[in-house]
């Protein structure tokens, strides 16, 4: 009995070492996971601060109305003022073939009964 | 081991034979036997205490050698909780209130030379040179050949000079990480974005420290690693900035003047959204300071926040408002303006003459001298210091830049008599034009003070009450009538009820006096009447304009022209819809036959 229980302790030191190993080295292969996953993540965050200050650089307003003066033919920008504010009536209503809003009036019935005696 | 009888037969007889006692044997063995099992006892037990005594020296010394070692060792932080350090370590970014960015970091990179490890260093310096011209080849070729070890050659390089220098192959020649500011805006609101420059320097990484502007104010804000994706909000608009940059720059040259300067506050929140001085500079690359002649000359001088100037007749509506809350007057109250006023040896004289008596109203759309002093004279200094100080005109104010601190307004000695009459119509005491928005602003908001602010806060910011509400409407309707019949009609903006004062202030000389010729026009005024949003500030400095056979140098004819510019730009820009004026209501003229 003694010498089964003695086997079993031996047995269970083995099993818990290999198992501590094996933990190591799962845990030092995500270390490294994390490690190059942090780079990557960097480097991403360093390509996104060029690009934010890129496209920052780009949008500035010095360059926004040096492009607008040589697209002036084509786009006609110009400077917000006073005269572009209107009103929502003002705006013309688009008349695309499209738009949903044409309705057929072909055979339509007549529910009203209104003027009827004329 | 052999047991060794007790009673031994031998040893038994031969007593016995020889009369002695055999008992005697058995106790002699006994004992014998119990002195050997106790030698053995002994022995386990101090066996015992040896292995007890080992463990606990293993188990102290463990514990002593893991503290030793803990307590040598640099710190380390824990694996699992350190997310980007390096990234994190970046200076903040500056943005403005609609979240656009005005300062951000880049990668770059420092050249540093090591000479001992150089193998050509007279082809490095020659090729150097041919990159960067304003290196000396002799200078370099100096440093590496001689004994240093270890030179910067540059501090700053672009990734185009990397290339150039990774091509001329000289393994002595060596790149180091640098982040550098970035303002990729350039010009734009340069004195308030102010600049950077490095403080401590390392191969692999360089401190970026503020120099001026926000970046001096918020350095440690900005400089703090967890602040690293917060970036510090401002209350400028960058567009209404570069609308205003523009149109203060053509008005500036329209106008023939040296320097410029305009602001735009919120009057609720005391929020700033356009601070302009002219001329600027590119904060990518700031200027040296000057080394002579006067500061202002320089483009590092902030016109708005640190040029303490006599700002002219604008201060007359805090004389009229003062002398309306204390119920002295009212506005059809007449004063009498015969001039010249004579105080002692002083004369106050009035532009043109008025005639002997104007209504207080008339007094400040005319802008006469000569009656606002009158109204002082009521008023009296104690008082009139106290309102001025309530406005926070007697004071630095608090916009968040260093540079304002250097605008502590200019207040006489002593504050007599005659003091209380010529800062009545805004001689005598200097404030920078920061001091008169804030002051403005006070007035348009309803009388309740406004602290000037650089950061984008939320919601109203009214301080202590100034003026009642109904002298502060009054007041916006006679500004209003300033723009519409008085000295101010270039300002007058179809669709915004442009409300304001304007003030010509002859410039004092450095020596004492004043220029007959140079003057400060300055056009403070409030947009909206109607329903006040904004108080716009725009000064001249030295304007002069050929207009209808005349030199004209007073603030109506240049600064007010281009404050109307300024408002028919930028207000569609904040959003406000031009709005037909309420007409006055026109009497029905009775005719008849």
């Amino acid at each position: 009995m003694r010498t089964l229980g003695f086997l079993l302790t031996v047995a269970c030191v083995i099993a818990s070492a290999f198992w501590a190993y094996h933990e190591n080295y799962k845990t030092q292969e995500v270390y490294g996971e994390t490690r190059a996953l942090q780079r990557e993540i960097g480097a991403a965050r360093s390509r996104l601060a060029v690009l934010k200050a890129e496209w920052a650089y780009l949008n500035r307003p010095e360059r926004l109305h040096e492009l607008a003066d040589l697209n002036f033919e084509r786009l006609g920008l110009l400077p917000l003022s006073p005269k572009h504010f209107g009103h929502v009536d003002e705006v013309r209503f688009p008349t695309t073939r499209e738009s949903p809003l044409e309705l057929d009036f072909e055979e339509s019935i007549e529910v009203s009964s209104e003027g009827e005696d004329q | 081991m052999t047991r060794k009888p007790l009673r031994p037969l031998a040893a038994i007889l031969d007593a016995r034979r020889k009369g002695a006692d055999p008992d005697a044997i058995e106790r002699a063995n006994t004992q014998q036997r119990h002195e050997a099992i106790r030698t053995e006892l002994r022995g386990v037990g101090e066996g015992r205490l040896l292995v007890l005594g080992v463990m606990f020296f293993c188990a102290f010394s463990v514990i002593g050698a893991r503290m030793g070692l803990l307590a040598s060792s640099e710190p380390t932080e824990n694996r699992a909780v350190r997310t980007q350090v390096e990234i994190l370590a970046q200076r903040a970014d500056i943005v403005d209130r609609r979240g656009r960015i005005l300062a951000t970091n880049i990668e770059t990179h420092s050249l540093y030379a090591q000479p001992q490890e150089m193998i050509e260093p007279e082809r490095a310096a020659r090729e150097l040179v041919k990159i960067f011209p304003d290196l000396e080849a002799e200078r370099l070729l100096e440093d590496f050949t001689g004994k240093r070890k270890f030179l910067w050659v540059m501090k700053k390089i672009s990734p185009e000079q990397k290339q150039r220098v990774h091509d001329i192959g000289e393994p002595g020649l060596l790149f180091g990480p640098r982040e550098a500011r970035l303002y990729p805006n350039g010009k734009l609101a340069s004195h308030v974005l102010g600049g950077t420059s490095f403080g401590r320097e390392g191969v692999h990484a360089a401190e970026v420290i503020g120099t001026a502007g926000v970046e001096k104010q918020f350095d440690s804000y900005l400089r703090a690693p967890a602040n690293g994706e917060s970036p510090l909000q401002l209350s400028l608009d960058m567009t209404v900035q570069a609308a205003a940059e523009r149109v203060l720059h053509g008005g500036m040259r329209l106008m023939g003047a040296k320097g410029a300067s305009s602001i735009l506050m919120d009057v609720h929140t005391g929020e700033i959204i356009s601070v302009v001085s002219l001329p600027d500079f590119d904060p990518n690359n700031r200027p040296q300071l000057p080394t002579q002649g006067s500061p202002d000359d320089s483009p590092l001088f902030n016109r708005a926040l640190q040029g303490v100037y006599e700002l002219g007749s604008t201060f007359k509506a805090f004389t009229i408002a003062q002398a309306l809350d204390l119920e002295l007057v009212d506005p059809a109250t007449m004063i009498d303006t015969r001039g010249p006023l004579r105080w002692g040896k002083h004369r106050i004289r009035d532009f043109h003459d008025h005639g002997n008596e104007l209504p207080v109203e008339t007094v400040l759309t005319e802008s006469s001298n000569i009656g606002t002093a009158r109204i002082a004279k009521m008023i009296g200094a104690e008082r009139q210091k106290g309102f001025l100080g309530q406005l926070g005109l007697l004071e630095r104010t608090s916009v968040e830049m260093p540079e304002a601190h250097g605008g502590m307004p200019l207040t006489p000695k002593n504050w007599s008599e005659i003091s209380t009459m010529t800062i009545s119509y805004g001689h005598g005491l200097s404030t920078t034009p920061m001091h008169l928005a804030a002051a403005y602003a006070a007035i348009a908001n309803g009388g309740r003070k406004i602290t000037p602010t650089l950061l984008h806060g939320n919601g109203r910011n009214y301080g202590p009450r100034v003026m009642s509400s109904d002298v502060a409407t009054t007041m916006l309707g006679m500004l209003r009538k300033v723009v519409t019949d008085g000295t101010a009609s270039f300002a007058e903006v179809a669709g915004y009820s442009v409300g304001g004062k304007t003030g010509t202030a002859d410039k004092p000389k450095p020596s004492g006096g004043y220029y007959d010729e140079k003057v400060i026009a300055t056009f403070a005024s409030v947009f909206p009447t109607n329903k006040p949003r904004y108080v716009l500030v725009v000064t001249l400095d030295e304007p002069e304009v050929f207009s209808y056979d005349e030199k004209r140098r007073s603030a109506g004819w240049t600064a007010a022209p281009v404050a109307a510019e300024y408002i028919n730009r930028v207000a569609p820009l904040l959003g406000l819809r031009p709005d037909v004026e309420p007409g006055r209501p026109t009497g029905i003229t009775l005719t008849s036959n």
